[in-house]
């Protein structure tokens, strides 16, 4: 029992990366339709800023926390500008092709400069975890899990209350209806971009200490945020979400009792019966032409 | 996207030569060149991986599926061809065939997934695939020897001579990646080849042109993966050593855009791509580390700027140079197929057919019938059941219940692609061409549909789909680029695509819709010709005075039920057609 609350308790921390990384892939797929495959860098780029910063520059934690979240802000603008914006009226396939360059060369230029050593990051909270019965809860993860819960609740709002968010909302399910409201869908698609940035930056941030920083760090997780995404229900932010907590899950349970090597391919096989059985996932889309 | 490089085979210099020619020089250039050992091999390396990209080519570039798993099916054809000669001691020629058919019989599996799904979830799919076949390569040691690899791989062996030397090693690769290439290129202009850029292009508009869409795209995904692993055996048997890490998710990504920078539609871009990127880390050595970060950029601007890949852009800039017009002469005058049912007899039977979407009912016992060689109209207000009946009866839609029967034949339920073979033909209300292609090859894809007893090996089906071009007097624009044409001519193309299939009933899906007066008057022209042909069609239209002009027979529906029938005369009297397209008040307030 007490093996599986552990379990249970690191399945959702890792899932919860995964739901944030997820998250901005449905951001950015709603806004422009397409599938961003240099996502996972989002999560490398905010953790190597915090490397610099912490490790190279001696900067205190909370200093390069910020400087890393800025740093995002400025790559998901770049991102969006070289990218997308360029590729935007053409179908999703050079799109695709564009992100996976895109991600090709993010990770090139820091191994060229920075060299391809993996770096160990001290964990945000000082002290050493809890023991709940017989129940120990590493403190990173407890960060982890706290951060994200707030960060969906903060997006709700924003989404659900603001004018902002209903802009955005707007955007993403009409452009063409958007910008004769004169609603600036340019500006709106950037936005996205620059959040989805921050929400993947975050996820570095969060992960870095458990997992060691390196520029392929984001190639697995961007991979399962996507097949979260898919078994969610592709588009749907709520799918997203427990899409990523639930290979989380699995991805933990089946290392314990199934097998330590085969960890990383469960998600796939998990992803493998949902798109045979289920391809419109939980929440999911219709995805059969219309006549 | 946009396609350049696409024309018609039969009005280009026959290739078939020239790749001989080509593959004969590089053997001579091998031999008479003093290469180095490293040379030699990373020339060998390029050929194997070209042939690997070939496959990317059928599946991607012909029938527009996108795979990122090409060196998964790489991998599988090595592992296949060392493990089949190591450890079940086959010949070489044996294992080389197991490649072949464990690679192809895994391409085919990937095939079958993509029947249901397109686009990001296909991507996906493969994704997940590739990374399963790299942990099983890594993990399953007792199979695989785990990530050490396999060492002292053999060669073969050919007229009792052992290809040791890589010299002649190269020079077999060369020989099988010329057949290859010769193969892949004959493929496009193959009916095969052409029923999957109809499929790229659009795939519900091809279904009803007569192409097996799941079956098409099974079989594109499966000779993508026999390539892959053909490959990839050459690949193992001339550096003799193969581990997990060459295949990986990485080298997919590098496999597609060796395929995407040469130009992913012609065999020529696809080996020149392949070549570029295999020689450009050894040209790029002096940026040392920044090299795949220039890669990587190089990407991204050949998406920006080079959208059809290096021999794209060549073709555009040589087209645009030496603008080529083919004179174009249709030989016969279009016939089509007898109708061996007698004038009056029914072609087209609906009995109580029903279409329900949930709690909208979109057709609701609906019946209804077809004579043979008559014009029969079926009109309606917005929302009456419409086209909801036309995707019905092209299989588009199942239905509820009811039955259908044409030419006496039950077809209720059957797929489009099989009404099609059956000589169902249709047009659209919004057209759906295939944009890529010329007219005459539009045409020439109908003129191809199963069962079309005028070319029963569709060997004169480019004569059959220029009889029809010149029906619709669109003869003079045969190659131009459907997508270059006002849209009058547009629903004149699809007539004829629908025309050269010699159907026995044509349906025409609002054919009016978007024309101005003159064009109507063609068109209404146009359908008294096709009847003096002998055809049978049934015209749904919302255009009153086209209908009063050209039909036998009116069916009128509302809200998914007939609520008359009978000749213009009739039915133009009808009260409760009246009411139905004027409303019941405005007619009340009238009396």
């Amino acid at each position: 029992m007490d093996i599986i609350l552990q379990l249970t308790f690191a399945g959702i921390g890792v899932g919860s990366i995964y739901a944030l990384v997820a998250l901005g892939l449905v951001l950015i797929y709603r806004a422009t339709n397409v599938v961003n495959f240099a996502q996972g860098d989002f999560p490398m780029m905010g953790a190597f800023i915090l490397v610099v910063c912490l490790l190279s520059a001696g900067l205190p934690y909370w200093l390069s926390i910020l400087l890393s979240l800025a740093g995002m802000v400025v790559f998901g603008a770049a991102f969006n500008l070289g990218v997308y914006y360029p590729l935007r009226n053409r179908s999703y396939l050079p799109v695709l092709i564009s992100t996976l360059g895109a991600s090709i060369l993010v990770q090139n230029i820091i191994l060229a400069f920075y060299g391809p050593q993996p770096a160990n990051l001290p964990a945000l909270l000082p002290f050493r975890g809890f023991q709940i019965g017989s129940v120990f809860l590493d403190p990173q993860y407890i960060v982890i899990i706290g951060v994200s819960a707030l960060l969906v609740v903060l997006q709700y709002l924003f989404f659900e209350k603001t004018l902002l968010g209903k802009k955005l909302q707007a955007t993403s399910q009409d452009k063409e209806m958007a910008g004769l409201l004169g609603i600036p869908v340019k500006r709106m698609i950037m936005l996205t971009f620059v959040y989805s940035a921050l929400l993947g930056g975050i996820a570095g941030i969060l992960v870095a200490p458990i997992i060691y920083f390196s520029i392929t760090m984001g190639n697995a997780i961007a991979l399962k945020a996507f097949a979260a995404t898919i078994i969610g229900g592709f588009g749907d932010i709520r799918g997203a979400i427990i899409g990523g907590i639930g290979l989380g899950l699995i991805e933990t349970f089946g290392a314990a009792y199934i097998s330590v090597p085969y960890k990383d391919g469960f998600a796939f096989v998990v992803l493998f019966a949902f798109l045979m059985l289920l391809p419109q996932g939980i929440f999911g889309e219709k995805i059969a032409e219309k006549a | 996207m946009t396609v350049t490089t696409i024309s018609s085979a039969s009005n280009r210099v026959p290739k078939v030569p020239l790749f001989v020619l080509a593959g004969a020089i590089a053997i001579g250039l091998v031999l008479m060149l003093p290469l180095d050992g490293y040379t030699v091999s990373i020339i060998m390396q390029a050929a194997t991986y070209a042939i690997a990209v070939l496959g990317l080519t059928v599946v991607l570039g012909y029938a527009g599926q996108i795979t990122l798993a090409q060196a998964a099916f790489f991998g599988l054809g090595a592992y296949s061809l060392a493990l089949g000669t190591l450890d079940l001691g086959l010949s070489f020629w044996v294992a080389l065939a197991l490649a072949v058919v464990v690679s192809g019989a895994f391409g085919a599996i990937l095939g079958l997934t993509s029947v249901r799904l397109g686009g990001h979830y296909l991507a996906m799919v493969t994704i997940s695939f590739q990374q399963i076949v790299t942990l099983v390569l890594t993990n399953w040691i007792s199979l695989t020897r785990g990530p050490d690899g396999i060492a002292g791989i053999g060669r073969p062996s050919i007229l009792g001579r052992e290809l040791t030397s890589n010299v002649d090693y190269l020079i077999f690769s060369i020989v099988v990646l010329t057949l290859v290439i010769i193969s892949v290129w004959k493929l496009k202009s193959s009916r095969l080849g052409r029923r999957m850029e109809a499929m790229r292009d659009n795939e519900i508009a091809a279904s009803v042109t007569g192409v097996n869409v799941y079956l098409t795209k099974v079989i594109s995904f499966t000779i993508c993966a026999v390539l892959g692993g053909l490959g990839g055996a050459l690949f193992a048997s001339g550096f003799s050593y193969i581990s997990p890490d060459q295949f990986s998710f990485a080298e997919s990504i590098v496999f597609l855009t060796m395929a995407l920078l040469g130009g992913v539609h012609s065999v020529i871009g696809t080996a020149l791509g392949t070549l570029l990127l295999v020689l450009l880390p050894e040209m790029l050595r002096f940026l040392r580390d920044i090299y795949l970060a220039v890669y990587g950029l190089a990407v991204i601007l050949i998406m920006i700027f080079m959208p059809d890949g290096i021999w794209g852009f060549v073709t555009l800039l040589s087209d645009k140079l030496f603008h080529r017009i083919a004179a174009r002469r249709a030989s016969a005058p279009l016939k089509l197929a007898k109708n061996e049912t007698p004038s009056s007899a029914p072609v087209l039977e609906v009995e109580t057919l029903s279409k329900h979407f949930g709690g909208v009912k979109a057709l609701d016992n609906m019946g209804m019938t077809v004579s043979a060689n008559e014009i029969h109209a079926l009109i309606g207000p917005n929302g009456s059941g419409k086209t909801t009946l036309v995707n019905v009866l092209t299989g588009l839609y199942k239905p509820t219940s009811g039955n259908i029967r044409f030419n006496g034949e039950t077809i209720t339920g059957m797929a489009p692609h099989a009404l099609a073979a059956r000589g169902l033909a249709r047009t659209f209300q919004n057209i759906r061409l295939f944009r890529s292609m010329t007219c005459l090859e539009n045409v020439i894809l109908g003129a191809q549909r199963p069962g079309n007893d005028l070319t029963p090996d569709g060997g004169n089906a480019e004569a059959r789909a220029l009889a029809a071009l010149a029906f619709v007097d669109l003869l003079d624009r045969a190659d131009d680029l459907v997508g270059d044409l006002p849209y009058g001519h547009q629903r004149k193309v699809e007539i004829a695509r629908a025309l050269a299939a010699s159907p026995r009933l044509l349906l025409l899906d609002e054919p009016a819709a978007g024309l101005n007066s003159t064009e109507k008057q063609q068109l209404v022209e146009l359908l008294q010709r096709m009847k003096a042909l002998g055809l049978t069609i049934l015209v749904i239209e919302h255009d009153m005075p086209l209908v009063e002009q050209v039909a036998d027979h009116i069916t009128v529906l509302n809200f998914g039920e007939r609520i008359a029938n009978g000749t213009p005369a009739m039915v133009l009297r009808d009260q409760l057609v009246i009411n139905a397209y004027l409303g019941e008040t405005h007619v009340h307030a009238a009396t």
